[in-house]
C-alpha cells in the first residue's frame, strides 16, 4: 500500500504546486496591482512608489518564490482592507467554515446513509420513492434559494431559528442543513446503488447460510463493502465544502472564510484572496488524496498489494 | 423410520415472470437418512440448486414454494420461523456453494468468517473459535493454518477458498451437508481432491450430504443414493449401486453415455451426448418433459406418465422397462 499512498502524494504534490502558481498569478492576472493598490485618484508616482514598496517591480518569478516561500511558512503578507496579517485573518474565520463543513457532512452522511440503505432494501418501495424524490429535489435546487426558502419560513414567518449570524449553536442549524442536503443525493444513491449490488453477491448468501440475521447480513456484510467508495465521496465533498461554502455562508452572514472570500473579492483585497484560493485548493487536495488514502486502508484487496 | 433426517414430499417451486409462471421444480420427493450421502445429477438448469436453497429456506422471495412435507429430523421446515431457521442454518444444516471465487466476503479474514459461524451457534469464546477454525482448516488440508487466520480471501486460490468454504460449513458438525456443484468452478486437478476430501469427512463426522452434480461419473463413487432431475422433476431415483446397474429411464442412461467408462469406452471414443434443448418450463407444464429429446418418445408420453419401479429404484416412464429391451436392438 506504500507505493500506492507516495505515488498519491506526488500527484498531490503536483497539483498543490500548480495551483499556487496559479493563485499567485491572479494577482497580475487581474490588471496592475499598484495601481489598484494606490486608488483612482492616485498620480503616476505614486503608483511608482507604491510598485517599488511592494517589490512588484521585480521580476514575476522572483516574486513568486518569494511569496510560495513565506506561504509556506503561513504568512500570506497583509490584507489590503484589514491592515491585518492574511494568515491570523483566515485562520480565525475557518474556524466557523471547518464547523460549517463538519456539520454539513455529518447530516449528509446521517441522512443519506441510512436512507440509502433502506431505499435499496426495498427497491420501489415508498421509502425507496421518498428517497429519489429528495435526491432529485437537492441536486435540481440551487443552495441559496434553499437557504432564503428556510430563512423565511423557521426564521421569518415560525420565528424558530435566527435568520443570520454565528453566535449560538442554533445558528448553525439551518446553514447546515442547507449544506448537507448539498451533498446528500449524490452520498444516498451512490449507498443504494453499492447495497444493492452487495446484496445480490454470493457472500451474502454465504452470510445467510451461516445463520446470521438479517441486521447482521445488512451491516455487517453488506454495508461493511457498500460503505467504501462512499466513505472517500464524503471525503471528497468535505474538502469542497471546507472551500466551498461561500453560498451557504453568505446567505446566512456566517463570518467563515467562504464569506471573507467574497468580501475580499469585491473589495479587491488581492492578498487575502489569493490566500484564500490557495488555502481552499489545499483543502480540496488533502481531501481527495485522505479519500484515496481511506479507500485504499478500508479495502483489502488494495491493502495488501 | 426414526432414522430419517430430511424428508421432502411433492415439493413445487413457481417464480413468476414476466411471460408467465415459471414452473422450475414439480413434485419432486426424496429423503435421507444420517450420515447418507444423496447426489442429485442433471443437466445445468434442471433446478439442482433452488431445490438445495428451498431445504435451506433462502429462495429469493419472489420464488413460491409448496409440499406436502419438507421435515428436516423433528422440525417442519415449511411452518418453523424465522428464528428457528436461523438456528438451522449453518449449525445444523450447512451448504456448500458452487463458486468459491465469490463466497467469501471480500472484507474480512478468513478467521473472522469462520469463527462467526461457531461464534453465532454456540457460547464459546473467541479463543475456543479460533482454535476449532485452525483445527478445520488443517482437516481439509490447508497448511500453515494459523497464519491463515487473518489472511483475506483475494490472497488465496480457488481450490483453497473451497477448502475454507467447506471447513466454514463444518464449523458447527452439522447433520446435514448440502455440497451444492462445489467442484465445477475448479481446475480438474482440484476437483478431485476435493471431493475426496468432502467424501472422507462426510463419513468420518457420519454427516448426512446432498452432493449437487452434473458428473455421474463422481457420483458412482460416492452416493449411497442418486436423484436424477431433469427439466425440474425427479426421472428416477434409487440406491446408487441399482441404478449404475440397471440406469432405468432413457435420460438417465443417456447421461451415463455421456461419461467415460473405463473399460467400456474406448480410448478416444466420442462421448454420447443428449442431442435437443430442455423445454421452456414457462406456462403449463403436463406429460413427459424429456419427450422433445426421447428417442423412445410416442405419442402417449403426453399423457400422463406412471411411476415404475418398487419403492427404493423409482422411475417415470410409459414403457414398463423404461424402453431398456428398445435400446437393447439400436446397441
Ligand atoms: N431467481 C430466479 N428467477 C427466475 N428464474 C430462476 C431464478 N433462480 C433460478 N431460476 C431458473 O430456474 C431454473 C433452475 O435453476 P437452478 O439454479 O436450480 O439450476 P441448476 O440445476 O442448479 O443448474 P446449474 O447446474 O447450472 O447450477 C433455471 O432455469 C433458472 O433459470
Ligand atoms: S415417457 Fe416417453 S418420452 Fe418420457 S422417457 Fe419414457 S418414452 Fe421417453
Ligand atoms: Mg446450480
Amino acid at each position: 500500500m506504500l507505493p500506492f499512498i507516495l505515488k498519491r502524494l506526488g500527484l498531490a504534490l503536483l497539483v498543490a504546486f500548480t495551483v499556487s502558481f496559479i493563485s499567485f498569478s491572479l494577482l497580475f492576472l487581474s490588471g496592475d496591482p499598484a495601481a489598484a493598490l494606490a486608488g483612482e485618484t492616485a498620480s503616476g508616482e505614486d503608483i511608482e512608489a507604491i510598485r517599488r514598496v511592494y517589490g512588484f517591480d521585480r521580476p514575476m518569478l522572483v516574486q513568486y518564490g518569494e511569496w510560495l516561500f513565506s506561504a509556506i511558512r503561513g504568512d500570506f503578507g497583509e490584507s489590503y482592507y484589514f491592515k491585518l496579517p492574511v494568515a491570523s485573518l483566515i485562520a480565525e474565520r475557518l474556524q466557523v467554515t471547518m464547523l460549517l463543513g463538519v456539520c454539513g457532512i455529518t447530516f449528509a452522511l446521517l441522512t443519506a446513509v441510512p436512507l440509502g440503505v433502506a431505499a435499496a432494501i426495498r427497491p420501489n418501495s415508498l421509502i425507496d420513492r421518498v428517497a429519489l424524490f429528495l435526491s432529485v429535489a437537492g441536486q435540481a435546487m440551487p443552495s441559496f434559494w434553499f437557504g432564503l426558502i428556510l430563512i423565511v419560513v423557521f426564521a421569518i414567518q415560525l420565528g424558530l431559528l435566527p435568520p443570520s449570524g454565528a453566535a449560538t449553536w442554533r445558528h448553525f442549524i439551518m446553514p447546515t442543513i442547507v449544506l448537507g442536503y448539498y451533498a446528500m443525493p449524490a452520498i444516498m444513491r451512490l449507498t443504494r446503488a453499492g447495497m444493492l449490488d452487495v446484496l445480490n453477491s454470493d457472500f451474502i448468501r454465504t452470510a445467510r447460510a451461516k445463520g446470521a440475521g438479517e441486521g447482521r447480513v445488512l451491516f455487517k456484510h453488506a454495508l461493511r463493502n457498500a460503505i467504501i467508495p462512499v466513505v472517500s465521496l464524503a471525503a471528497v465533498q468535505m474538502g469542497f465544502m471546507l472551500g466551498g461554502s461561500i453560498v451557504v455562508e453568505s446567505v446566512f452572514a456566517l463570518h467563515g472564510a467562504g464569506f471573507l472570500a467574497w468580501e475580499s473579492i469585491a473589495r479587491n483585497d488581492l492578498p487575502t484572496v489569493q490566500a484564500l484560493i490557495l488555502v481552499f485548493s489545499m483543502f480540496y487536495i488533502v481531501f481527495t488524496f485522505l479519500a484515496d488514502v481511506l479507500n485504499a486502508w478500508l479495502d483489502p484487496r488494495m491493502r495488501s498489494s | 423410520m426414526t432414522d430419517t433426517l430430511l424428508s421432502v414430499k411433492n415439493l413445487t417451486l413457481n417464480i413468476p415472470t414476466g411471460s408467465g409462471t415459471l414452473h422450475a421444480v414439480r413434485g419432486i420427493d426424496f429423503d435421507l437418512k444420517r450420515g447418507e450421502t444423496l447426489s442429485i445429477v442433471g443437466e445445468s438448469g434442471s433446478g439442482k440448486s433452488l431445490t438445495s436453497l428451498a431445504v435451506m429456506g433462502l429462495l429469493g422471495k419472489s420464488i413460491k414454494r409448496q409440499a406436502d412435507e419438507m421435515r428436516f429430523d423433528n422440525v417442519d421446515l415449511q411452518t418453523a420461523n424465522r428464528r428457528v431457521m436461523r438456528d438451522l442454518r449453518g449449525n445444523r444444516i450447512a451448504m456448500i456453494f458452487q463458486e468459491p471465487m465469490t463466497s467469501l466476503n471480500p472484507a474480512y479474514t478468513i478467521g473472522d468468517q469462520l469463527t462467526e459461524t461457531l461464534l453465532l451457534h454456540r457460547k464459546v469464546s473467541k479463543s475456543v473459535a479460533r482454535a476449532r477454525a485452525i483445527e478445520l482448516l488443517e482437516k481439509v488440508g490447508i497448511t500453515a493454518a494459523e497464519s491463515r487466520l487473518s489472511q483475506y480471501p483475494h490472497q488465496l486460490s480457488g481450490g483453497l477458498r473451497q477448502r475454507v468454504m467447506i471447513a466454514l460449513a463444518l464449523m458447527c458438525e452439522p447433520d446435514l451437508l448440502i455440497a451444492d456443484e462445489p467442484t465445477t468452478a475448479l481446475d480438474v486437478t482440484i476437483q478431485a481432491q476435493i471431493l475426496r476430501l468432502l467424501v472422507d469427512l462426510t463419513r468420518e463426522m457420519n454427516m448426512a450430504m446432498i452432493l449437487i452434480t452434473h458428473d455421474l461419473g463422481v457420483v458412482a463413487r460416492v452416493a449411497d443414493k442418486v436423484a436424477v432431475m431433469y427439466a425440474g422433476e425427479l426421472v428416477e431415483t434409487g440406491p446408487a449401486a441399482e441404478v449404475f446397474a440397471t440406469p432405468s429411464h432413457p435420460y438417465t442412461r443417456g447421461l451415463l453415455r455421456c461419461i467415460p467408462q473405463p473399460g467400456k469406452t474406448e480410448r478416444g471414443a466420442p462421448l454420447g451426448t443428449i442431442p435437443g434443448i430442455v423445454p421452456s418450463l414457462i406456462g403449463e407444464v403436463s406429460g413427459c418433459v424429456f419427450r422433445t429429446r426421447c428417442p423412445h418418445a410416442r405419442p402417449e408420453c403426453r399423457a400422463d406418465i406412471p411411476l415404475r419401479g418398487d419403492a427404493s429404484h423409482e422411475f417415470k416412464c410409459i414403457h414398463p422397462d423404461g424402453a431398456l429391451s428398445e435400446e437393447g436392438e439400436a446397441a
